[in-house]
């Protein structure tokens, strides 16, 4: 044994070195991953119903509450068209709200794997920690945009008409897709980060009110200018003007770049930080 | 051929300015269970998790079924199978579903994956319950499916950290008897534990570990005798044949009232032989007689006080 050892070269053991695990593992290990994932989704589907109810709420708050008197405050919209006006102008930003809501439910389903001692087990296994944690992104990315389509099902139902072709729809279903993916590794990595399951729930609570502090409810332009340059360039800001520009066919100029330019950002920030923390946290 | 499934030269590690493992040493023969023995805090799981892969030593070597823990940690992993303290398993799932998941990270193929969950089901007394999520399972049950769940790829080595901590006795002899069957059929088992019976009941080999330090290991017999405290107790019929073998053994002590003499012994078969031919010389007849060996209390508690002492002086 000993001297066998004396042929191999020298141990190089840097803290978080990489652990090599055959590729065609790491994928079909993704997919298993995704499958208990969905799982859950499907057995407790509790956390999935608060994601979309609580955008459904304040979609209709807004729009028949508010909507008449902030859709009259619209640039270049008649008295009296106000509410559906506002409708069209506020169902992008609630999109937003819906995908940085999963955040929380991702981090909620992290949290509990890290604190269970099962992501312990599954680090004991020759499983790659890209598969574990790809399972929960991709299952929550597909969350969200189950939760998107059913936000915008209401809004279509309450009188939202977009002028938006085929491309354009295929465009808003990939943007949606992108903004969920990213959303959703931030969201492991809060998940891990989090000391327990309660704090990982709230921590992305902020996310969801970054719609808010963006053009999600009224034009940027109409608020004081030191808040202007935050929320022109704040991430949801450059999304929902996207979805906007596709779903209605207004020009959202160079919104769509800046919003990739956030996606990259976004979701390699948060795979950076999970995959740093993985290895790290998930020992008990 | 070295056949040593657990192979661990000084191992250090210390989590800031806290020493929890002081360089220990410790070798596991293929094959056999060894009990890590130690308080709370002596740096068990430790020791567990660094043998796991789940943590990195700061020095020393550890080899696990052949494989480095630090420079090949995929090869042990393939290997071992870890139970740990606090249970790891999927909440959210049926205990079915919880032996596929691991079946298929395993990649044991459909067919393969099937049998061998169906075979766990019945083996840990669990097919009734196969199909129900876990929230109706008991702790025994649940402790059950861990430790199904860590042997569906049948590791040749695994680690069970405190496995019947909190669980009623029944359960407790079920999973006795799980460890025996398993090292029956060839697997290698580390074994942390508080309870000294348990070490008694399951292991080979005993390792005690006190403030990150094997204090001393051995065969738990082996362990008993490095304690003094061991005696022949004799119960005679009558007061008459009491005092006259009390005069006759040296060190012995009387129980008047209950007509037990008590003979210092170290446990060896030499030592009762001459006890009982210096009875027999004089014609004095035994009633009853028992031989008590100190137990792994006694060894316990005088091991890692002497441990403490030393620590206080360095």
């Amino acid at each position: 044994m000993t001297t066998l050892d004396s042929h191999l070269p020298p141990a190089a053991p840097r803290p978080g070195a990489r652990i090599a695990a055959p590729r065609s593992h790491v994928i079909a290990d993704a997919i298993t991953m995704l499958r208990r994932n969905l799982l859950h989704m499907v057995r407790y589907p509790g956390l999935s119903v608060f994601t979309i109810l609580g955008p459904v709420v304040i979609l209709l708050l807004f729009v028949f509450v508010f909507g008449g008197t902030l859709g009259a405050g619209l640039p270049g919209v008649e008295a009296g068209g106000g509410r559906a006006a506002y409708l069209a102008y506020v169902l992008p930003g609630i999109l937003a709200m819906t995908i940085a809501g999963t955040a929380g439910g991702t981090a909620t389903t992290v949290s509990m794997d890290m604190t269970e001692g099962i992501t312990a087990r599954f680090r004991t296994m020759a499983i790659s920690r890209a598969a574990v944690l790809a399972g929960h992104v991709l299952g929550n990315t597909i969350q969200g945009i189950i939760a998107v389509a059913l936000v915008l099902g209401v809004g279509l139902l309450i009188g939202f008409r977009p002028s938006a072709g085929p491309l354009e729809w295929l465009g808003t279903a990939g943007m949606i897709a992108l903004i969920a993916y990213a959303i959703s590794w931030l969201g492991v990595a809060l998940g891990i980060q989090a000391k327990s399951v309660e704090t990982a729930s709230n921590l992305p609570l902020v996310l969801t009110m970054l719609p808010l502090l963006g053009s999600g409810f009224v034009p940027t332009g109409s608020m004081p200018q030191w808040l202007q340059w935050f929320a022109q360039y704040q991430p949801f800001t450059p999304f929902i003007e996207t979805i906007r520009g596709l779903l209605l066919r207004t020009d959202a100029g160079w919104n769509p770049l800046l919003a990739l330019a956030w996606f990259v950002v976004i979701a390699g920030g948060g795979y950076v930080w999970s995959m740093a923390l993985y290895e790290r946290k998930s020992v008990r | 051929m070295n056949t040593a499934a657990i192979d661990v030269r000084g191992l250090r590690k210390s989590y800031g300015a806290k020493t929890v493992l002081d360089g220990v040493d410790l070798t596991v023969g293929a094959g056999t269970v060894t009990a890590l023995l130690g308080p709370n805090g002596a740096g068990k799981t430790t020791t567990v998790h660094i043998l796991s892969t789940l943590v990195r030593p700061d020095s020393g070597t550890a080899r696990v079924a052949g494989f480095d823990v630090v420079r090949d940690p995929a090869g042990v992993r393939a290997a071992i199978g870890l139970t740990g303290q606090f249970s790891a398993v999927d909440g959210l799932l049926t205990g079915e579903e919880n032996l596929l998941l691991m079946a298929r990270l395993r990649h044991l193929g459909s067919t393969q994956s099937t049998a061998r969950v169906a075979e766990l089901l019945e083996q840990f007394d669990l097919t009734d319950a196969a199909r129900k999520p876990l929230a109706t399972y008991s702790g025994g049950m649940r402790r059950r499916l861990d430790l199904a769940m860590t042997l569906v790829a049948r590791p040749s080595v695994i680690f069970l950290d405190e496995p019947t901590t909190g669980l009623d006795p029944r359960s407790r002899l079920t999973m006795w008897n799980i460890v025996r069957d398993l090292v029956g059929q060839g697997t290698t088992a580390l074994l942390t534990t508080q309870y000294l019976d348990e070490a008694d009941e399951l292991a080979d080999r005993i390792a005690v570990l006190d403030g990150g330090r094997i204090v001393a290991s051995g065969t738990p017999d082996e362990l008993k005798r490095l304690v003094p405290g061991g005696h022949i107790r004799l119960r005679f019929t009558d007061a008459a044949a009491l005092r006259a073998a009390s005069r006759l053994l040296d060190g012995s002590a009387r129980d008047d009232a209950a007509l037990v003499l008590s003979v210092p012994s170290d446990g060896g078969i030499g030592t009762l032989r001459q006890v009982l031919d210096r009875l027999d010389a004089d014609g004095l007849t035994v009633d009853d007689l028992s031989i008590h060996t100190p137990d792994l209390d006694d060894v316990f508690f005088a091991l890692t006080e002497k441990a403490e002492t030393k620590g206080i002086r360095s």
